[in-house]
C-alpha cells in the first residue's frame, strides 16, 4: 500500500472530523437527541457533515468508475455482497447503542487519541477489546 | 450540554471526509472504513496493507495536532465522563461495528456513496439504534 496516499487520506479524514466539529461527542449526542428539536438543545450539523461526505464521496465513485484500477494496486478491494442479514442488522444496531452512549465512533474516537484524555483512551482499548471479542470469540464460536 | 449549529463548517469538514474516502479509493482501492482499518491492525494479519493501514491511522491521530497547531485554538471537546458507560460504549461500538461490517464512514459514508443496498440498511439501522439509545438515556433515565 502507498504510505504517503494513505497517510494524506488519515489527515484529510482527521481534519474534517475537526472542522465539522463530529469530533465532539457532545455535537454528535446533541444530533441523535430527536426529541430536543424545537426545544433548542438540537444540532442539526451532522446532517451537514453527513451530506458534504456523502456528495463529495458520490461524485469520487462516479469518477473512479472509469478507472480499471487503483493509482497504486491492480484492483479495487470493495466488498461486493448486496445481502441483507443478521450480522449486518444486529452488528449495526449494537454499533448505534455504543454510539448513542458514548456519542464516539471509531473514526472520532482515534483521531481524539492525540488530545490526551483518558475517558478517551479508555474507550478505543474497549473498542478494540470488543473488535478482538468479535474476531477471536464470537466469530470462532461453534 | 447545548453545542451550537455550524451547518458551513459541518459541510467543509464533510467534504473533507468524503475527499479522504475519494483519496483512499483512488490510490489503494479500499473502503476508508475506520472499524476495519483499526480491527486489521490487530493480528492476525492476513495481507500486506498492514504499513498502509497505520499510515493511515497516524494521519488520522496527527491531524488535530495540526489543526490546534495552525489555529492555535483547543478543539472543543465534552467526553464522556461516567468509566463504565465509557467502557460499555466502546466495547459495544467495537464489537457491532465489525459484526455489522462497518460504522459511519464504511456504511454511512462510503457504502452511501457506493449505493450500497447493505450499507442503506446498516445506516438506518445503526441510526434509529443510537436515536433511541439518546432517546432513553436522556430523557427516560436521565430525566
Amino acid at each position: 500500500m502507498p504510505i504517503l496516499a494513505t497517510l494524506v487520506s488519515g489527515l484529510l479524514l482527521g481534519t474534517g472530523l475537526v472542522v465539522s466539529g463530529m469530533i465532539d461527542p457532545m455535537k454528535v449526542l446533541n444530533f441523535l437527541d430527536f426529541a430536543a428539536i424545537g426545544s433548542g438543545g438540537w444540532d442539526g450539523s451532522l446532517a451537514f457533515v453527513l451530506g458534504g461526505a456523502v456528495v463529495v464521496a458520490f461524485i469520487g465513485v462516479q469518477v473512479m468508475k472509469r478507472m480499471r484500477h487503483p493509482a497504486f494496486d491492480d484492483s479495487f478491494h470493495v466488498p461486493t455482497s448486496r445481502r441483507i442479514d443478521a450480522p449486518l442488522i444486529i452488528g449495526s444496531a449494537l454499533f448505534g447503542l455504543g454510539w448513542g452512549i458514548g456519542g464516539f465512533c471509531p473514526g472520532p474516537a482515534v483521531a481524539s487519541l492525540s488530545m490526551g484524555i483518558p475517558q478517551t483512551v479508555l474507550f478505543v482499548v474497549a473498542m478494540l477489546v470488543g473488535m478482538t471479542l468479535h474476531d477471536r470469540v464470537w466469530s470462532r464460536r461453534t | 450540554m447545548p453545542t451550537t449549529f455550524t451547518p458551513l463548517s459541518a459541510l467543509v469538514g464533510g467534504a473533507l471526509i468524503g475527499l479522504a474516502a475519494v483519496v483512499l479509493m483512488a490510490s489503494t482501492g479500499r473502503i476508508a472504513g475506520i472499524s476495519g482499518i483499526a480491527a486489521r491492525l490487530l493480528p492476525p494479519y492476513t495481507d500486506d496493507a498492514f504499513a498502509g493501514r497505520l499510515a493511515f491511522i497516524a494521519g488520522l491521530v496527527a491531524a488535530p495536532f495540526g489543526v490546534m497547531a495552525i489555529t492555535g485554538a483547543a478543539i472543543p471537546q465534552t467526553v464522556p465522563t461516567n468509566l463504565w458507560l465509557t467502557s460499555a460504549a466502546g466495547l459495544l461500538v467495537g464489537f457491532g461495528s465489525v459484526l455489522g461490517s462497518g460504522c459511519t464512514s464504511g456504511h454511512g459514508v462510503c457504502g452511501l456513496a457506493r449505493l450500497s443496498p447493505r450499507s442503506l440498511v446498516a445506516t438506518l439501522v445503526f441510526m434509529a439504534a443510537a436515536v433511541a439509545t439518546v432517546f432513553v438515556t436522556r430523557h427516560v433515565i436521565g430525566g
